[in-house]
């Protein structure tokens, strides 16, 4: 098994200060799945990757990284691991051809076995023909692609990805994404995180959302919708100047959301009806003046406001 | 507190920091020449400058030319420099603002690895510039005992020890700025009383007494007599100290770096 997480504590500080950022977690990858962790900033997704891979110590739990307890084995567990950090790490000292040189030989990887694989890594991630290029030069984009090559140079079981395209334009992300469903059809395990509720839809066979240090849900995408969330949406904004007053969707959510809606949250100036059956809602909304609606099927981020919230969390 | 004695443990090593060590070494070799002329011509100066401009008004130091006195012990300081401004700007570059040691962490090498990678890199780095310093006074004529070859190993010796001193600085640093004190308070100082300029019979007794304590000055003890074709006193108190606090010093800063990254 690519990774097991059982009951993950993980406490900073000690005594009165402390603070719990992860709390009991478990977690189970199935060989050549994505799985997508799911949560707010803060919500401990980057705790808990690096506790997976050893370099934060674990309050309380236990870990298996390719099979290899961890810290016990962390080292020989990272040598099958290969992982994209959020925050860019490329050797600005090096040209790209180097920096996938260099970091080969961190897996002992000697320079004559990764030498012939430099140009097809490059191509995997766009770069053709960038061999010599300064880092300095490249993009956003191409640096974060540079990364996910670089993340290969071992072969990896399993790769792990820390919001692989936070920042990136639309272009970029499709090409990230394309990459890794590669991989997957070739037989890689993906874990990563993400806020992006179309890129874990898109991607992760499952995923998890994760909030306070704790698993909120669990299961493929449909099931996670299916499960905690009701399948109909009726967005509802605009002035409303029915009955006798013009004012904004919340008043006439305050009115009448109750009776027409299984659950009604307010959102700024929007109110989000959620309904197993939006006929009796359409039929109605259809008759107040000033209201526009917008009616969809229930989607991830429904369920992941839900259950983490609408509030701002940093 | 089990956290904070776990980050103090002993250091555990493997060969794997020598793919840290070739990294920064690949680094080094790109921008060689300017980093060499870097690291020789400010020491190369002062030593010219001095040793002419003040041994005309001090003909002879310790029985020889002033400048054949300062030779000895501008090898030593300018090694101590250079092996502190690797491991403080350099290494912060690589571990905080790069993220250098991050992206390795990140590969099967452990931090005690990486921090074990930059002591004997900057040592190693702090080294070749005292090898070409060495060149410049053998070149002069200031130096023309065979003993003088002996000097690389006490150099690359006071290349760790100042190394391992300026890793703990590295390891509690928020920013660059925060350097400028190290180099105040205590680099600057003990080059003065060091013995690298005049002999430190000069100072104060009370004075003495400390500066017989600071690294420099066991580093100066050792070279200076080996560039002038002399075997040093009390050899072994001198390495002795030298690789204590190189073992110290390393240790202490180890466990910093573990509590400053592994969390």
């Amino acid at each position: 098994m690519p990774l097991e997480i059982r009951s993950l504590v993980k406490r900073f500080g000690t005594g009165p200060d402390a603070r719990e950022v992860v709390r009991g977690l478990d977690l189970k990858l199935e060989r050549g799945e994505c799985f997508a962790l799911l949560g707010p900033n803060g919500a401990g997704k980057t705790t808990t990757l690096r506790c997976a891979l050893g370099l934060a110590e674990a309050s309380a739990g236990s870990i298996l990284l390719c099979g290899l307890p961890v810290p016990a084995q962390a080292r020989q567990a990272r040598a099958r691991v290969g992982v994209v950090p959020q925050t860019d790490s490329l050797d600005p000292d090096f040209t790209c051809a180097e920096n996938l040189v260099v970091f080969a030989g961190y897996f002992g990887i000697p320079e004559r076995d990764i030498r012939p694989r430099v140009p097809e890594l490059l191509a995997f991630a766009g770069l053709e023909g960038k061999d010599n290029a300064r880092i300095q030069s490249l993009s956003g984009g191409m640096k974060r692609r540079l990364t996910l090559a670089r993340a290969l140079v071992n072969k990896p079981e399993l790769l792990i990805l820390d919001e692989p395209t936070t920042g990136l334009d639309p272009q970029a992300r499709h090409l990230i994404w394309e990459r890794l469903r590669r991989l997957t059809a070739e037989g890689t395990t993906i874990l990563l995180t993400t806020h992006f509720m179309d890129e874990a839809e898109r991607l992760a066979h499952r995923l998890a959302i994760l909030d306070n240090g704790r698993l909120l849900a669990q299961g493929s995408p449909r099931e996670v919708i299916a499960a905690h969330i009701e399948p109909q949406v009726v967005e509802v904004f605009g002035d409303w100047t029915g009955e006798g007053a013009t004012s904004g969707a919340a008043a006439w959510a305050a009115r009448h959301a109750d009776a027409l809606s299984r659950r009604c949250e307010i959102s700024g100036e929007t109110a989000f009806c959620y309904t197993d059956d939006a006929a009796p809602l359409l039929a109605h909304l259809a008759h107040q003046p000033g209201l526009r609606t917008l009616h969809r099927p229930a989607n991830l981020e429904d369920v992941f406001l839900k259950l983490t919230g609408r509030e701002l969390r940093d | 507190m089990p956290h904070v004695t776990a980050h103090f443990g002993p250091p555990r090593l493997s060969l794997s920091f020598l793919a840290v060590w070739r990294r920064n070494f690949l680094v080094w070799k790109k921008l060689a020449l300017p980093s060499i002329v870097g690291n020789l011509a400010d020491p190369v100066i002062y030593m010219l400058g001095l040793g002419y401009g003040l041994g005309l008004l001090v003909p002879e130091v310790e029985g020889v030319s002033y400048i054949a006195f300062l030779a000895g012990g501008t090898l030593a300081y300018s090694t101590m420099n250079a092996a502190t401004f690797e491991a403080l700007y350099s290494g912060f570059s690589r571990m905080h603002v790069q993220k250098t040691w991050e992206a390795i962490m990140n590969a099967p090498i452990a931090l005690d690895d990486i921090v074990a990678a930059e002591l004997v890199w900057a040592a190693s780095k702090s080294c070749l510039a005292g090898v070409a310093i060495l060149a410049v006074i053998a070149a002069f004529g200031f130096t023309a005992s065979p003993l003088a070859l002996a000097a690389i190993p006490v150099v690359f010796l006071t290349g760790l020890c100042f190394a391992a001193l300026g890793l703990i600085m590295t390891a509690l640093a928020p920013s660059y700025d925060f350097f400028m004190y190290y180099f105040t308070l205590f680099i600057t100082p003990m080059t003065l009383l060091s013995g690298v300029f005049f002999p430190q019979g000069q100072l104060p007794d009370s004075v003495q007494l400390i500066a017989s304590a600071l690294p420099l000055s066991h580093a100066v003890s050792l070279i200076r007599p080996l560039l002038l074709g002399q075997v040093p006193a009390q050899i072994g108190l001198h390495l002795g100290v030298l690789v204590l606090i190189t073992v110290l010093a390393f240790w202490l800063a180890l466990g910093l770096t573990r509590r400053r990254l592994l969390k």
